[in-house]
């Protein structure tokens, strides 16, 4: 009782040659099907180099093979055929491609099939229920035509796919048969490929199959369903599909993987790594091993390849990976805290915040002179530098560089209508900002800086407009920040309250409790410079209503804040 | 894109090629190897002046990456470049005294003998100091990189130029021959780059690192573009338009996702600052043959009186391209 092994290929026939004798050393026949494409003289060649071993190792009629149709299917049948007459011994044919790596030696196969001597192993999935493919045709490979080859012609197969879409022309599937699809790598029992191949429907079957869409993922597949008892549905050959559908491919620094896998055959090695061929084709160990495969850690690396390639890493922007707007899964690497008018009113909130929250403050990122970075640094994490123009040449690759560099630690920095704006969009748009408004408190630097009146003036009109348009900006329904708006009134009516509700949004863990808020500037006199404004023709909007006498914390009013998102 | 568009691009590719062609009469044969070149070969193509001191490393690294031959043509070099280029096995040369801003920085020339002897080749073109590093570059060849590209259907990388300096000043360490020139510029920017997307080629557009904020803190729209495609598989109809920054067509320059996934991507370490630089910098400016009237080297210049240092705390130091990968600089994209 024993193993055949069915080898089609149709590139690099030096290592499946070497792959071949290392079957047959084993005592193992194989019979391999080489593409009528490649050159006589190579496939002569390969004879010669295997003559050594011709009891085991056979070849078999050679046909013209294309991605996607029968003749693989065809060329699968004439080897099967060439195994079950010449090698009457053989219990169990394993159908492997030439570029498969035997990763465990014949002896432990054979026990396994041994101990399971009618079981087929194919992966065989309804295609009814479940879409086994990877982007492309799923049921329709059954019932369309496919005058057209989707490699060469890829226009016109699309076109004629859709065209009897919508015209409804459908095949009829043969009666008895349920579309099954799976990988084509399979391993069955001689007694259902025998009723396979020697069936005498076989030449309707193959008659419908000649014209389905990639034959040999459901031929196989689906009549393996009629004509076995015992169906393993999954592959012994451990092959993983990337994102595109193509196989992934093992290289030298893939052998301790492929090692602990416990796997019998790998698809697919690279013809050029010497040393994963010299490891699994060596000296087989004596004694035979009983594992199960397990495929999981492989399974892993190759499902964070997929992720990265088709999501990738949030709030990264490089070369490989430039987003167009609204499709950055994560505009930016991590929460970041943007706080609008609380250094003006409370000098001390950054220091105040960074000691409550545990987090890094930094001034006015955006201010009109230079980066203010946390502790007065000019050079922060991943050389990022304070340079105004830098910044502002590219706001953007600036806040998310920032962002990307400091993670995991969260950044928080001030804001105000003084500084560059260019970048508001793009805040508002980001799920991870957090975005807190004290409206109007820009003016309380402007009165206690003694500048003349008209000057004051004037810029309090520019800034007031600067703000109303962020706080319009704000309110819009795409924005996607957490924001929270309060005119400077509704803040000094209860500060500590909300202040407390922004430091537990900033650090959850810490759960800070506050008894004291950070140190608010004296604001006598205020109320009266708002009047002047006022009566100067500059109506001050956003500051609320502010009493006239400076005196908050009447027991009957109440601050709620404007949650606006 | 439109049709008048196209059209356009289309014009100004093949007025590239034409001037490929005429600039292809400034070139010398001095060894022609090319008949040796094998089906599936990689090779690299370089210009080059002046640049003895650094072939010795510039060859065992890319010959031990499983490049097969090395195309150069040498721009005047009195040093003995081309001595030394003459005797290597797997090299051909071409040289020529003409003017290296009049063929576009050289790649007019690099341009025809592409149009040549690349077509249907992997072909890597770099500068004498750069060095190209790729995911799994330790433990798997160029080759095996080209071939998964092939599989894929992908027909160009990215390799971002990335800038490597030393702890100290510029020239305080001397650079030997045949030294790995990242054992004294060890050091890198890991986070300060501007990255936009050219609307007319589609290519991103990468400025920054150490150069943009020590020398172009000012300006920074004049700083060096540090975007790259130096890894192509060649088709006698393509063409670099500017450095190797961007091609045509167009579709090459889609080295990236722009639907969030990460595509695959190397780095070209860039070995430019090390104590050959001062002299560079001087004769570059004399010369006046580089781009823009040599800005760049103006703004080195002016810095490098003062011995300026690009180290800063947030350095980091090269391990290796996991490192990069980890850090965002370069990606592994869906090749595992």
């Amino acid at each position: 009782m024993s193993v055949g092994f069915v080898m089609l290929c149709h590139t690099a026939l030096d290592r499946a040659a070497e792959v071949a004798r290392h079957w047959a050393k084993q005592g193992c026949p194989v019979v391999i099907h080489v593409d009528s494409r490649v050159r006589y003289r190579l496939v002569r060649e390969m004879r010669d180099e295997l003559s050594d071993v011709r009891k085991l190792v056979k070849f078999s009629p050679r046909y013209r093979c294309q991605w996607g149709g029968w003749n693989l299917v065809a060329a699968t049948q004439a080897a099967s055929q060439v195994m079950l007459k010449t090698f009457p011994d053989v219990q169990h044919v394993y159908l492997c491609s030439g570029s498969c790596l035997p990763l465990r030696p014949a002896a432990d196969l054979i026990a396994y099939l041994q101990d399971r001597p009618d079981t087929d192993f194919i992966e065989s999935v309804t295609t009814e229920e479940v879409g086994w493919t990877i982007g492309g045709l799923n049921i329709e490979r059954f019932r369309l035509f496919f005058p057209f080859s989707w490699r060469r012609h890829r226009r016109l197969f699309d076109m004629s796919v859709r065209l009897q879409r919508r015209l409804g022309i459908r095949r009829r599937i043969p009666s008895g048969m349920v579309p099954h699809l799976g990988s084509q790598w399979w391993c069955l029992s001689r007694r259902t490929l025998t009723a396979i191949l020697d069936n005498p429907e076989r030449q309707a079957h193959d008659r419908y199959f000649s014209r389905v869409w990639i034959p040999d993922e459901s031929y196989f597949q689906t009549l393996v369903r009629r004509y076995s008892t015992a169906i393993e549905s999954r592959s012994l050959t451990l092959f993983k599909f990337d994102f595109q559908g193509k196989p992934h491919i093992f290289y030298d620094d893939h052998i301790p993987l492929l090692r602990r896998s416990d796997c019998f055959v790998a698809r697919k090695a690279w013809a050029h790594a010497d040393e994963l061929y010299e490891t699994f084709l060596g000296d087989c160990p004596e004694g035979v091993q009983r594992s199960e495969p397990n495929p999981g850690r492989i399974d892993r690396l190759f499902s964070a390849a997929r992720e990265r390639r088709l999501r990738g890493r949030a709030g990264l922007y490089n070369q490989g990976r430039f987003p167009v707007d609204n499709f950055e899964n994560g505009k930016t690497a991590g929460p970041y805290s943007m706080f609008q008018g609380f250094s003006d009113l409370m000098p001390d909130f950054p220091d105040w915040l960074a000691k409550v929250t545990e987090s890094r403050v930094h001034g006015h990122l955006f201010a009109p002179g230079r980066a203010e970075f946390s502790g007065g640094d000019t050079i922060i994490e991943g050389g990022l530098s304070d340079s105004a123009s830098l910044r502002d040449y590219n706001p953007k690759s600036f806040l998310t560089s920032l962002i990307w560099n400091t993670t995991p630690e969260r950044q928080c920095f001030q804001f105000g209508p003084a500084d560059n704006q260019k970048l508001n969009g793009f805040i508002a748009a980001d799920p991870n900002a957090q975005i807190s408004v004290i409206s109007g408190a820009w003016a309380v630097p402007l009165y206690r800086s003694g500048l003349p009146f008209s000057e004051i003036r004037r810029e309090a009109a520019r800034l007031q407009r600067i703000e109303m348009e962020f706080l319009e900006l704000l309110s819009r329904h795409w924005v996607k920040a957490r924001v929270r708006v309060w005119n400077l009134s509704e803040f000094l009516d209860d500060p500590l309250e909300l202040l407390q509700l922004l430091v537990e949004e900033i650090a959850p863990r810490l759960r800070p409790r506050l008894t004291q808020p950070p140190e608010i500037v004296d604001l006598a006199g205020f109320g009266r410079f708002l009047q002047d404004l006022r009566n100067q023709g500059m109506q001050p909007m956003v500051m609320g209503d502010y009493p006239a006498n400076d005196q908050f914390h009447t027991p009957d009013r109440h601050g709620h804040p404007l949650l606006v998102s | 894109m439109g049709l008048k568009e196209k059209v356009r691009l289309r014009v100004q590719r093949e007025v590239r090629h034409m001037r490929a062609r005429r600039r292809q009469r400034d070139l010398a044969i001095v060894a022609n190897r090319t008949g040796r070149i094998q089906r599936g070969d990689i090779l690299i193509f370089c210009t080059l002046r002046n640049e003895r001191i650094r072939l010795p490393y510039f060859f065992e690294y890319y010959r031990k990456m499983g490049v097969n031959h090395f195309i150069f043509v040498d721009n005047g070099s009195d040093d003995g470049t081309r001595d030394y280029l003459v005797r290597q096995e797997d090299v051909s040369l071409w040289s020529t005294t003409a003017s290296y801003k009049r063929a576009h920085f050289g790649i007019d020339w690099l341009n025809g003998l592409m149009r040549r002897y690349a077509h249907n080749h992997w072909c890597l073109t770099v500068d004498p100091d750069e060095f190209l590093v790729y995911p799994f570059c330790d433990t798997r060849p160029l080759r095996a990189l080209t071939d998964w590209m092939d599989s894929c259907s992908l027909r160009s990388m990215s390799a971002m130029l990335l800038d490597m300096y030393p702890r100290g000043a510029i020239g305080e360490e001397p650079y030997r021959e045949g030294q790995d020139p990242f054992k004294i510029a060890s050091w890198f920017d890991t986070g300060n780059y501007q990255i936009s997307r050219n609307g007319q080629f589609g290519n991103v557009w990468i400025q920054g690192g150490p150069r943009g904020r020590a020398f172009f803190g000012d300006n920074p729209f004049a700083a060096p573009a540090l975007n790259k495609i130096p890894l192509v598989r060649w088709h006698r109809r393509y063409a670099y338009i500017s450095s190797t920054h961007m091609m045509l067509p167009r579709g090459l320059n889609n080295t990236y996702d722009r639907w969030g996934g990460e595509q695959v991507s190397g780095c070209l370490m860039h070995a430019k600052f090390i104590d050959t630089f001062g002299a560079k910098a001087e004769e570059e400016m004399r010369r006046g043959e580089h781009y823009a009237q040599s800005r760049e080297y103006a703004a080195y210049q002016e810095q490098l009186s003062q011995e300026p240092k690009l180290w800063t705390r947030w350095s980091e130091q090269y391990v290796n391209w996991r490192q990069l990968e980890i850090l965002g600089l370069i990606s592994k994209g869906n090749w595992a």
